[in-house]
């Protein structure tokens, strides 16, 4: 049973935490985007200048970047935070033990976290989309579109890990694999620096897979350099996607929590 | 026989199993409003998984359970509003301030800003917390802690108060705070369920108690009336020489029972100085002797089969 005022409560406990916390990971997560967008935006790409406009279908590279660096910043904002903090909350601050000694339901719990975890994307993204637009990296305001789509697939990475981390019961390896063997392969190849369409035919199905690569597209579309042919079908993998992880998380966190 | 309902918690036939381990093998609890309850036994007696079916975070496997006349199975949310509960381990949230995690705890259980802020003011007075308000919760002491803990459970001005092992780990005079504040609470009128494997404050707290090993009831009662049942009104202690086998025959005449302890022999006894003479008539030499009243100690010695002699 999930009640909408049982997320809200819990969201609501995370901002208040967030609020008196929110220094120690503000500046890492939005130095992080731009340090991407100077090193390949400007760097890496007065380097390809011209010639990057034929993969870009005739817009600048920093802008042609701009919406997929939203996207894969929220990516690695949803995993990171879905994995030490749950593991925290379960296991060392135990937060969620005393959230569920009160009205509040696990299900409700899991939901409420995926909430603050996409606030937080929302509000770090938004302050990236500033910075980037400071450096030229905006040429429409459809890329407050991009700004929805790449918070959505930061909530559907989210959503998965947060799935994997209650099934944890330490850190051991686990995280680093995921981050490792998923989240970075998922940044180098789901388009984000070059079109997917530029490696060879046997790689391309893995970025099919990838929500990155999904988020990556609509983000485009949404900013104006990117195709639209595929939209719905973006749109809904990503959505279910949200689905899938959101059920399972609050299918784990309810075993974990009422053994 | 009460029916279901009557009390604030009834069990009967309550059973919890973790695969094929039975933690809780059928028990009967009745909890009245208004009283203190124990659940009294060693690590591992099946209390703490007796308290999370009351608390209404792990569902039961058979039997049948009230709290606060509903059923936990149906109407967990529903039961939990009116819960006070103080874990085992504190999970006070360390990176919030001590006002905070009232505040933030309260506002779990939809109360309203305003009454929360309100409430914790309250709440750390009576924790005698007031000057640490604004302190992070990781500088507190275990005893601090414990208090705001306890201070947290009651942001709701619950019906049942659910105290797990509330003081383990403190120090004797964080304990006799806290125990103060609890007989406050009691006098109050919040009935509250406590866990301990410490007899001194079964004693203290509860007005009636029981006493669970390996998952089942073995004894219900007052602390005196268990005390009364299951011992004798005092305990003569001796302490013999390690190298010697203490005299058990001679001694045996002199009591109603002998406990054979690795340090020391107890003899349970209606007199313990008289007993202590005859023990000395009869030519037994203890290296010391010393005659105390019996506890809860010794009804749980007799109580879970430990009695060597009997």
């Amino acid at each position: 049973m999930v009640r909408v005022h049982g997320v809200a409560r819990v969201l609501e406990a995370h901002l208040r935490w967030y609020r008196r916390n929110w220094r120690a990971t503000a500046i890492s997560s939005v130095l992080q985007p731009l340090l991407f967008l100077l090193a390949f935006g400007l760097g890496f790409g007065s380097l390809v200048g011209a010639r990057a406009q034929e993969a870009t279908g005739g817009a600048d590279y920093l802008v042609w970047l701009a919406p997929a660096l939203l996207a894969m910043s929220a990516v690695q904002t949803g995993a990171f935070e879905m994995s030490y903090p749950v593991l925290a909350g379960f296991k060392w601050r135990r937060t969620y033990e005393a959230m569920t000694a009160t009205p509040v339901e696990p299900g409700e719990v899991a939901l409420g976290q995926l909430a603050f975890v996409t606030a937080k994307s929302l509000l770090t993204g938004a302050v990236s989309l500033v910075v980037i637009a400071l450096f030229g990296g905006v040429r429409s305001v459809g890329v407050l579109g991009s700004l929805v789509a790449a918070v959505l697939t930061g909530a559907a990475v989210a959503a998965l890990v947060m799935a994997f981390a209650a099934t944890r019961q330490d850190e051991g390896t686990a995280f680093n694999a995921v981050f490792r063997f998923v989240v970075l392969p998922m940044t180098l190849f789901s388009g984000t620096f070059f079109p997917i369409a530029t490696l060879p035919g046997w790689v391309q199905p893995l970025a099919w897979v990838s929500p990155l690569w999904h988020g990556t597209e609509l983000a485009r579309w949404a900013a104006g350099v990117g195709a639209s042919d595929l939209v719905l079908l973006h749109l809904a993998y990503l959505l279910v996607l949200v689905g899938i992880g959101s059920g399972l998380s609050m299918r784990f966190f309810t075993r974990r929590l009422t053994a | 026989m009460p029916g279901m309902g009557e009390g604030l918690v009834v069990a009967r036939g309550l059973r919890k199993s973790f695969g094929a381990f039975e933690a809780v093998r059928g028990i009967e609890v009745e909890v009245a409003e208004g009283e203190v309850f124990g659940f009294l036994g060693p690590n591992g007696a099946g209390k703490s998984s007796t308290m999370r079916m009351i608390a209404c975070v792990s569902p039961r496997s058979a039997g049948e359970l009230s709290v606060l006349g509903r059923d936990p199975d149906r109407e967990g949310p529903r039961i939990r509003a009116r819960l006070g509960v103080v874990p085992q381990l504190d999970n006070l949230d360390i990176e919030l301030s001590v006002r905070e995690n009232l505040e933030v705890y309260g506002r779990y259980f939809g109360l309203s800003r305003r009454h929360v802020r309100a409430k914790a003011g309250e709440l750390l007075e009576f924790a005698r917390l007031t000057d640490r308000a604004d302190a992070k919760v990781d500088a507190l002491s275990g005893g601090m802690k414990r208090r705001l803990t306890i201070a947290r459970a009651l942001v709701n001005d619950p019906d049942l108060l659910l105290l797990d092992e509330p003081t383990t780990g403190l120090d004797p005079q964080a304990r006799h705070l806290l125990w103060e504040r609890l007989y406050r609470l009691k006098r109050e009128g919040v009935t509250q369920i406590i866990t301990t494997h410490y007899m001194d404050e079964a004693e203290q707290l509860c007005d009636r108690l029981v006493v669970m090993d390996g998952g089942v009831i073995v004894a219900e009662g007052s602390p005196a009336g268990l005390i009364e049942r299951w011992s004798t009104r005092e305990v003569l202690e001796l302490r013999f020489p390690s190298d010697a086998a203490p005299p058990v025959a001679e001694l045996q005449p002199h009591a109603e029972r002998v406990e054979l302890l690795p340090d020391r022999v107890l003899l349970y006894v209606p007199h313990g100085e008289r007993a202590q003479a005859a023990v000395h008539a009869a030519g037994v030499r203890p290296l010391s002797a010393l005659v105390r009243r019996s506890s809860l100690e010794d009804v749980f010695l007799r109580l879970t089969g430990r009695t060597l002699v009997d």
